[in-house]
């Protein structure tokens, strides 16, 4: 089982080719084909989540010769760790739900659907999994354009404009992205690497200036993706006209793609330049908490709602990520993993009204509940765990963030993304108050039918993951814990010269360290490369285990 | 005075031979066959494509001078010649039906279509300024007669008078630069003239030096639609007939690019530092302007026009570097160029109607859903051209980018990828008619013959295959960028 990662990621392509021989007119086979697919690849991939052992390697990875040429060598160099693993699994996971909630909401044009969906998967796992840079913006790339067709073609009314803005916006980024990666392969040949392989490159000793404009090129394309405030107007337009699976991925899944890029790539490559403009990221993730909070609020479309509450929870995440610690970093990969549940879960729930009633604003509803107590039942689970309350999972991870956060040099913003907690209560619990109580006064709501069985099967995994990770998130925590500790270290240690990490690896202290310390780092970004004095705290705080 | 008469060594030439041979014997043909069904002629001229390709195919590695050392056969020549042949193979596999439609299936386009490709040979293997302009005129003058081929067309006779005028204007520059070259230096041989430029202790403040190549500069710049010297391109492509718009576009510019490079790379490298002061703001320029234009239009036929401009902008970034990555970048380019471009104009002739009508962009509405496989084609054609991954425009971008950041062009490059991301939106936008606007039509006319069909398989083949593994063609590009 040695190619099991690339067996992940291609057999959606493999089923795509099943596709093609499947005539058109025959929705059902399709649907059940690719259902079918998405299905084998969720159960290849807990092989590796089987397998995966708990350490900070790079496992499964794959490593072979694709272009050479000139200058340059890319790799086909594939692997994962911990942080990739989850995400993998998250895509694959989803998958099949997305692909489930498709089979009446999507009548036209079935085959094209299913095939977007499926090359959709293929390009996201290969962005997940690639240890090459080249071979990562590929991916990247490739992933936008089955999603372009998925909401220009089967999306709302404004689905054009949607669609070819959500290109626009992301091949911006992605191609400044390109120039700063082929800037650092010829910084990388200059010190004598032979390829793109992404890990050497963490070795690499790039001075200030360097890092500030490699990373803000690297940034500004993941910015794009997460999306952080102010580019993130393409956001709610591209979730309001996708279809709903189509909303489902991309807030499951390629949402994290941008901050998956920070985790991964801008600030591990670039340690110094991340800390140096930490607060300015932390300044826009604490704006989009609040603004996007406040935006919610008095949207009229429930689908527009949950967008910018996306905005708002992916504002958590980069502010974890940016504290630069293990609780914070840990607290913005499980919220990732628990956004990605929660959104997609409430995307289908809105998919699920709006399928009944062909409306989504929030004043043709109310009194639901008397109606639809299934449906009431698991709305208001996912809106509990969107909100974050304890014993979900969206509490586990939003409550990491912000110890870490305060912990970290960004104590203040804490104080006030915390109120984001709040404001993110008070439009999820109004909206569905609005929709859920009060009277069932509108005749058309009074026939609506409950969630049938294959609606209730599609939730079901949803609120069983919201309990499990709420309840027992350890196994998901010990399995990206090295992953992170590495990082935190790579964040952290970068100023110090190589030789010193193999004898910081082997200092062993005890847990009850964990998360102090954090403080002197608050200038780090200002000092001079080089200088040892900083590294003991960090050592303390971080190699513990 | 005696008279030195070298030994000649035909066969790099050979292969210029053979098509003018049977550029005349098909000449002859027609005359003595008129009227009537004229695709045997296409045919002929395809196999004979084929067999000239095999031919020059066959040369790779070799190193030839002839006829004193004004005519060489490298593999740089080698690598061009391909692209003309692919471009010129193509472009006669969809002109038959397209002339056919347009009533005007005269039997000297074949012949004509061959001789640019000879003008365009000469002009890539010219290791001397006369040979080079020799090509250069050769393939001119076919050209005009092209553009201007559908005579009873209106556009096409402006297309052609616009196109003679405007690039007999432009070879006025290139001879009078070639001339001050000869003053300053007293040879026309590229290799004399880079020893003897080296040789001069100030070259760049030589006028008489400087002036030629920056009149020379010129002169190209209009062959290959450098802005400012781009005002034909719009009028000449969207009146010439489609296929040789689709010629025009991919055979000339390579084949000024050819002559562009082994000029500037052999002949002034010491003058490197000046003349790519001058490519950066023209390369710059080149991509802004197409690329803003092309925004605005409607006519899908200028669209494809003003980006072509733009991509000529993509080619100036590597010849800007100047370096090994960037010119093979070049090379692999123009090579993927041809296939994706003319694979888009095929496409275009098949949506058009007789007499060049129903060529707006918005004809293009429900393409997707009507004729799934050509609008598949035809998305890969765009992302190709777009430089989307993965397909070969991507790969040609990156390493056109890649010389130029590598030669420190940082902000060059830059002004790319935006100018890249801003060209994505022209592009998107025929994709968008074509998949997400619903139609009346249900393109009943459109009819893929068998030529058309291999045209679209080779182009689909041709654009796709380097964008997966390119490590083949890009190191038969570097190769032949080596050896110059």
């Amino acid at each position: 089982m040695s190619n099991v990662l690339s067996l992940t990621t291609f057999l959606p392509i493999l089923g795509v080719l099943l596709l093609l021989f499947i005539p058109k007119d025959s929705k059902g086979v399709l649907r059940n084909v690719t259902l079918a697919v998405t299905v084998v690849t969720f159960l290849v991939s807990l092989i590796m989540l089987a397998g995966f052992q708990t350490n900070a390697e790079f496992q499964f990875v794959e490593n072979v010769p694709w272009i050479a040429a000139g200058p340059f060598m890319m790799r086909y160099n594939i692997g994962i760790d911990g942080i990739s693993l989850w995400l993998v699994i998250l895509t694959t996971f989803i998958m099949p739900i997305a692909v489930l909630s498709t089979f009446t909401a999507v009548e036209e044009k079935v085959k094209e659907y299913m095939v977007c969906l499926l090359l959709l998967e293929t390009g996201m796992l290969g962005a997940f999994i690639s240890l090459d840079l080249f071979l990562f913006y590929i991916f990247w790339e490739v992933m936008l354009i089955p999603m372009y067709f998925m909401i220009g073609i089967w999306g709302g009314k404004n689905k054009i404009y949607a669609a070819v803005k959500f290109f626009i916006y992301t091949m911006v980024g992605s191609l400044l992205m390109l120039v700063a990666l082929i800037f650092l392969y010829f910084k990388g040949v200059e010190a004598g690497f032979q390829d793109f392989g992404l890990l050497q490159f963490f070795n690499l000793k790039l001075d200030m200036a360097t890092q500030i404009w490699l990373f803000l090129a690297f940034a500004f394309a993941f910015a794009i993706k997460v999306p952080m405030f102010p580019l993130h107007t393409w956001l709610p337009d591209a979730h309001t006209e996708a279809p709903t699976a189509g909303s489902v991925i991309l807030a499951a899944v390629l949402l994290k793609m941008g901050t998956y890029g920070y985790v991964r790539f801008a600030i591990p490559l670039f340690p110094e330049a991340a800390h140096k403009f930490a607060p300015l990221i932390a300044t826009l993730a604490v704006i989009g908490i609040i603004y996007a909070a406040l935006v919610a609020m008095v949207q009229e479309d429930v689908k527009k709602l949950v967008a910018y509450s996306s905005v708002a929870h992916l504002g958590f995440v980069m502010l974890g990520v940016f504290a630069f610690n293990t609780e914070g970093i840990t607290g913005g990969m499980l919220q990732m993993l628990n956004h990605g549940i929660s959104t997609g879960a409430l995307f289908l729930i809105v998919g699920f009204i709006y399928e009944r009633r062909h409306t989504r604003l929030i004043t043709d509803f109310g009194g639901l509940s008397k109606q639809m107590p299934i449906f009431a039942t698991i709305f208001m689970i996912v809106t509990f765990s969107s909100v974050g309350l304890p014993g979900t999972n969206g509490f586990v991870g939003e409550f990491l963030i912000l110890i870490g956060a305060f912990e970290s040099q960004l104590r203040w913003f804490t104080v006030v993304a915390t109120s984001g907690v709040i404001l993110s209560a008070v439009y999820m619990l109004w909206v569905f108050q609005r929709v859920m109580f009060g009277e069932l006064d509108n005749p058309k709501n009074q026939k609506l039918l409950d969630l049938n069985g294959r609606e209730i099967a599609i939730m079901v995994p949803l609120v069983v993951m919201i309990f499990v990770m709420g309840l027992y998130p350890k196994p998901f925590i010990d399995k990206m814990d090295p992953a992170i500790k590495k990082l935190v270290a790579q964040a952290r240690i970068a100023p110090v010269t190589a030789q010193m990490i193999p004898a910081m690896n082997q200092m062993q202290m005890p847990v009850g360290h964990q998360g102090t310390g954090q403080m002197p780092e608050a200038n780090q970004g200002e000092m001079p490369a080089g200088q040892p004095g900083q590294t003991p705290p960090a050592v303390n705080s971080h190699d513990a285990k | 005075m005696d008279m030195i008469i070298p030994t000649v060594n035909m066969t790099p030439i050979l292969p210029e031979i053979l098509l003018s041979v049977l550029a005349m014997a098909l000449l002859l043909i027609n005359v003595f066959n008129p009227g009537g069904q004229k695709s045997y002629l296409a045919y002929i001229s395809f196999a004979g494509i084929v067999v000239t390709a095999v031919l020059v195919g066959a040369g790779w590695g070799s190193h030839i001078e002839s006829f004193s050392g004004s005519v060489v056969l490298d593999n740089f020549a080698i690598f061009f010649k391909m692209t003309f042949l692919v471009a010129a193979g193509l472009a006669v596999l969809i002109s038959d039906s397209y002339m056919e439609r347009e009533g005007c299936n005269h039997g000297e386009l074949y012949p004509l279509i061959l001789f640019t490709v000879v003008g365009m040979m000469l002009m890539a293997s010219g290791t001397d300024l006369m040979t080079i302009f020799l090509g250069l005129e050769v393939m001119s003058v076919s050209l005009y007669v092209l553009a201007g081929f559908n005579r009873a067309n209106k556009k096409s006779n402006e297309a052609g008078l616009k196109y003679f005028m405007l690039g007999a204007f432009s070879t006025g520059f290139m001879l009078y630069g070639m001339a001050l070259i000869y003053g300053a230096t007293g040879t026309t041989r590229l290799y004399k003239i880079a020893t003897v430029v080296g040789q001069m202790t100030l070259p760049s403040a030589n006028i008489l030096l400087v002036a030629g190549m920056l009149l020379m500069m010129t002169g190209f710049a209009f062959k290959i639609a450098a802005a400012p010297f781009h005002m034909w391109t719009p009028d000449v492509y969207e009146g010439a007939p489609t296929p040789m718009t689709a010629f025009m576009s991919a055979g000339p510019k390579a084949a000024g690019f050819a002559a562009l490079l082994r000029i500037f790379l052999v002949a002034l490298p010491t003058l490197q530092v000046e003349w790519s002061q001058v490519l950066w703001v023209l390369a710059a320029l080149t991509m802004t302007v197409g690329n803003i234009t092309a925004l605005r239009q409607d006519n899908i036929k200028r669209v494809l026009a003003y980006s072509s401009i733009a991509h000529a902008g993509y080619a100036l970034v590597g010849f800007t570097a100047g370096n090994g990555t960037g010119t093979a970048g070049i090379l692999f380019y123009m090579l993927s160029y041809a296939f994706m471009n003319i694979g888009a104009f095929a496409i275009v002739i098949l949506v058009s109607k007789k007499g060049e009508t129903n060529g707006n962009v918005s004809d293009f509405a429900g393409l997707g859903f009507k004729r799934p496989l050509l609008a598949l084609v035809m998305t890969l054609f765009l992302f190709s051209l777009a430089g989307v991954p993965p397909a070969a425009g991507f790969i040609g971008k990156f390493y056109l980018f890649s010389g130029a950041i590598q030669k420190g062009y940082i902000w060059l490059a830059v002004i790319g990828v935006l100018n890249s991301a801003a060209s994505v939106y022209y592009y998107l936008r025929i994709m968008v008619y074509m998949y997400f606007k619903e139609s009346t039509e249900d393109f009943d006319w459109v009819q893929v013959t068998a030529p058309v069909a291999l045209a679209l398989i080779i182009a689909a083949a041709g654009t796709l295959i380097p964008g997966i593994v390119p490590s083949i063609l890009l190191q038969y590009a570097q190769m032949a960028v080596k050896l110059m």
